[in-house]
């Protein structure tokens, strides 16, 4: 180990104890990579520290050292941006698994970044509440990573991301300083930018959730179609017939013969596509609409429409879309994850492009999507023993997100940009929206050490040399009047 | 060149400032009004190249909110600016520029069934307006404020420059959020051009559903009745003197059950209405106007304080509004918020004053506590090294 990151790892032993503190090599590999398994770096040390104090405590080490850092939740995002620097430190808030408050009147709750986030659901479901954003690693995810990421999931179509659903953030900025980001507070919105920057502005400590009442009752069915276009169809009716579902899924006929294969979902054979519609809210409204959403699917050509009679049944129909990742590696040795998004009008289009470019390449791609937001995970399937497979993948899977772009979509909906796809990030955005938004890093970390190298393909120089201001603030005399 | 020359070369619509056209008092030097982006990314250049302070101005309806600009050399009118860009029915989307109004929004979105799920509380008020002051009235329990309704955003920097983030779909993490960052920024980040919304349907039915309330306690339960129940209002808002109101939406027959429900929830003082009870979704009436929050319970500690003479609405978000008369002292303006603050305080909440009449103005601290205002600055001090955008009007001195 570099001798800069070994008195680093002294220092930092000093601070939070030295059995949180990591160095040897061996430990250090497990912590190499996130969700995205096929970016790996060995850290140069890991820390768990246990309050805010100790992490804004760390941080002013890493700051003094110069050292770059990583923030680690549970290490399920499938972007890298919790990848970590071999000669940084990556700061891991498993420890900070604490729910601090629970405020039902107030309908919120203040819990630190390593709480997992189903664990904030399953603390207040008994007084009818719950946590919205359930990213599909809602088990095993943590709050904070939700934060860093603006996680999203099957039902924020109705209920929007994690940033509509968190109040306010004590926070370590690169500094080392703790602050408190509120959505409330008076002055600038930073929480609103904080939330979804991927972990390069700071470090969350503490998080005040909003809690939302549990629907008084839930709906979903399952409905099959001869093809992806029928399928698309009856996304588009419902939509327009005013319908706000709690969540719409979609899967082509490759990633249902996943599913089967390693779950035995038991969906209607022979389906081109079926399509997941769920509704909740109040008994009569619920009532009322989803006559109408199964009208609406018959009408697109549904060949068979499945209700789920409880919450059992519910599980059942939910269980192959939720299996679909994993399912693939059922019939593909390898395969990637994709994350695009387009305006759901284009769902047609796109989907005859995807499968006219399958068919060029002889490269299987199979499709799950969050239909009702226009939010495509293509699996694209490759054999990773045969030379190239991967390299054409990547190219289909890289032309795909170019198709997103090209209907005004986005290439990412809710997985982040992180160190896979900062490359793509000028084909969506200008040198100057990119040179924009990092003017808030450059704000935040001018010395540019928080979670480097992910969302931006090339930094920005903050212009200040950071640290030591010299010379009256330009706001001196002016501002603090009151 | 004169800075007038400069501007009249780039941008159609350029006059000397009149001294009605003072912002709180600071007269602007000249006027400029784009038609489009173009245009408005060219004045803002010419606005560097002299170093001219800009104030960007929609339809003036909250022009008088937050602090006087140190100075004013050009006001950037948005009144040319008022296309409806784009109405993407199928994808739920809408892009319109700055200076549309939002009534005339919500008119062209509901031929088509659509709306922005915003209300607008003070009548005229503009799109950019509205993303600047991050307005919002009853319907943010449901839907929020701009900063959750806004997916994309273009904006022209101190420097000229124009620049983009989000986009035309509402599930988007690419890059740093702009559009919320800029929700709320009065103007001293850069000028708004347009912005594209996340829409909602219009619903098919809606219903009111009113209760009168004697006092703090009472306003408090019937506030936490509804909240905590699963009829799930789309608002539910105090309006002083002594009225609790409900907001439903949804399909006729679901309205319908639901006000009923809600109605035996409230009590037998409960009346159910299709239309709106006085006051609802405006600000109260008063020359200060005073923006509080705090989670929902406080508001049993609002309501004492208040005394049940003050006009004052709240919005079971926990968030409301104060308004104080005319021919109030500095004084008694001073006290009354030291005292809101400290209530609320107790809540973690906050009070700041949105409007007040000049001479309470000077004499009251206008923001109250601001975490993180350092950070603030440093960000403002990228977007706009020389404070040249509406320098002075917001937190801080910023």
């Amino acid at each position: 180990m570099e001798p800069r990151l070994t008195a680093l790892g002294l220092r930092l032993e000093a601070l939070v104890g030295a059995d949180w503190v990591i160095t040897d090599p061996v430990r250090l590999r497990t912590y190499d990579c996130d969700g995205l398994t096929n970016h790996r770096a060995t850290p140069g040390v890991v820390v768990l520290p246990d309050t805010a104090e100790q992490v804004a405590a760390v941080v002013r080490e890493c700051a003094a050292a110069g050292v770059p850092y990583v923030a680690r939740g549970s290490g399920t995002g499938l972007s890298g941006g919790a990848l970590p620097r071999t000669d940084g430190v990556l700061i891991v808030t498993s420890r900070m698994r604490r729910i601090l408050e629970i405020d039902i009147p107030g309908q919120r709750a203040v819990v630190e970044p390593g709480v997992i986030n189903l664990d904030v659901t399953r603390a207040v479901r008994p007084y009818g509440y719950y946590f919205a954003p359930d990213p599909s690693s809602q088990q095993i995810c943590s709050v904070g990573g939700n934060v860093a990421e603006n996680s999203g999931g099957a039902h924020c179509l109705k209920y929007g991301f994690t940033a509509h659903h968190v109040l306010a953030c004590e926070v370590v900025t690169p500094d080392g300083e703790l602050a408190e980001l509120s959505a409330d507070a008076p002055g600038y919105d930073l929480l609103g930018v904080f939330v979804g920057a991927e972990g390069t502005l700071g470090i969350t400590t503490k998080i005040t959730v909003r809690l939302t009442r549990v629907p008084e009752t839930v709906q979903t069915l399952l409905a099959a179609f001869d093809s992806i276009e029928a399928g698309g169809a009856a996304v588009s009716a419902i939509i327009g017939a005013g319908v706000v579902p709690a969540a719409i899924e979609m899967m082509d006929a490759l990633s249902i013969e996943a599913a089967e294969a390693a779950v035995r979902c038991e969906y209607p054979p022979g389906a081109g596509s079926v399509l997941i519609v769920e509704l909740d809210g109040p008994e009569p409204e619920v009532a009322a609409q989803f006559a109408d959403v199964e009208r609406l699917c018959r009408d697109a050509g549904a060949f068979e429409i499945r209700i789920a009679a409880d919450d059992e049944e519910r599980a059942l129909i939910w269980k192959g879309r939720k299996s679909a990742f994993a399912a693939v590696g059922r019939i593909s040795p390898a395969y990637l994850v994709q994350d695009g998004v387009i305006p759901r009008t284009a769902l047609p289009q796109v989907l005859a492009r995807i499968d006219a470019l399958s068919a060029e390449s002889g490269v299987r791609v199979a499709n799950v999507f969050h239909a009702g937001d226009g939010n495509l995970h293509p699996l694209v399937l490759f054999d990773d023993a045969e030379a190239g497979a991967e390299e054409r993948a990547e190219a289909v899977s890289g032309a795909i997100l170019d198709l997103c772009i090209e209907h005004g979509g986005s290439i990412t909906g809710e997985h982040g940009v992180g160190v896979d796809k900062s490359r793509y990030m000028p084909r969506m955005f200008t040198e100057t929206d990119l040179d924009t938004m990092q003017m808030v890093r450059c704000g935040f970390d001018p010395a540019g050490l928080c979670n480097p190298g992910k969302v931006f393909p090339t930094p920005r120089l903050c212009g200040e040399v950071p640290g030591v201001r010299k010379g009256p603030h330009p706001y001196e005399g002016k501002a603090d009047l009151f | 060149m004169r800075p007038l020359d400069a501007l009249a070369k780039v941008c159609g619509d350029v006059r000397p400032g009149e001294p009605a056209e003072g912002v709180l008092g600071v007269e602007p030097a000249l006027v400029a009004a784009p038609k489009n982006l173009a245009e408005a990314a060219d004045v803002m250049r010419v606005a560097a190249e002299k170093g001219l302070a800009v104030v960007p101005r929609g339809a003036e309806t909250r022009l008088d909110w937050g602090t006087p600009p140190e100075r004013c050399d050009l006001l950037v009118d948005t009144h040319r600016l008022d296309g409806l860009i784009e109405h993407a029915a199928g994808d739920l989307v809408a892009k319109a520029e700055a200076g549309l109004p939002m009534e005339r929004l919500g008119e062209e979105l509901a031929e088509r069934g659509q709306r922005l799920a915003l209300d607008v509380p003070l009548p005229g008020s503009t799109v950019g307006g509205t993303i600047a002051t991050g307005a919002a009235g009853p319907l943010r329990s449901l839907y929020g404020t701009p900063r959750n309704l806004v997916i994309g955003l273009t904006i022209v920097r101190a420097d000229g420059q124009v620049a983009r983030s989000g986009g035309k779909v509402v599930k988007n993490v690419a890059g740093y959020d702009l559009g919320r960052l800029f929700c709320g920024s009065y103007g001293t980040l850069g000028l708004i051009v347009d912005a594209t919304f996340r829409l909602h349907p219009v619903p098919a039915a809606t219903a009111y559903v009113t209760c009168a309330v004697s006092g703090p306690e009472d306003a408090h339960d019937a506030v936490q009745t509804v909240l905590h129940s699963p009829v799930a209002a789309s608002a539910v808002e105090y309006l002083s003197p002594g009225t609790v109101a409900v907001f439903l939406e949804g399909v006729p027959d679901g309205v319908a059950a639901r006000a009923r429900q809600t109605a035996e929830l409230l009590g037998e003082n409960a009346e159910v209405a299709e239309t709106a009870p006085d006051g609802w979704g405006r600000y109260p009436d008063g020359t200060t106007l005073i923006d509080v929050n705090a989670p929902p319970p406080a508001l049993r500690d609002l309501l004492t304080m208040l005394g049940p003479e003050a006009a004052a609405t709240w919005s079971g978000s926990g968030h409301g509004h104060v308004g104080l008369p005319a021919g109030s002292s500095p004084d008694d303006v001073a006290d009354v918020l030291g005292r809101l603050r400290d209530a609320l305080a107790r809540h973690r909440g906050g009070a700041v004053v949105r409007y007040a009449p000049e001479e309470v103005r000077g004499g009251i601290d206008v923001w109250g506590p601001i975490p993180a205002l350092a950070l603030m600055r440093r960000v403002k001090d990228q977007f706009d090294p020389d404070h040249r955008l509406s320098p002075g009007r917001f937190v801080g001195g910023i």
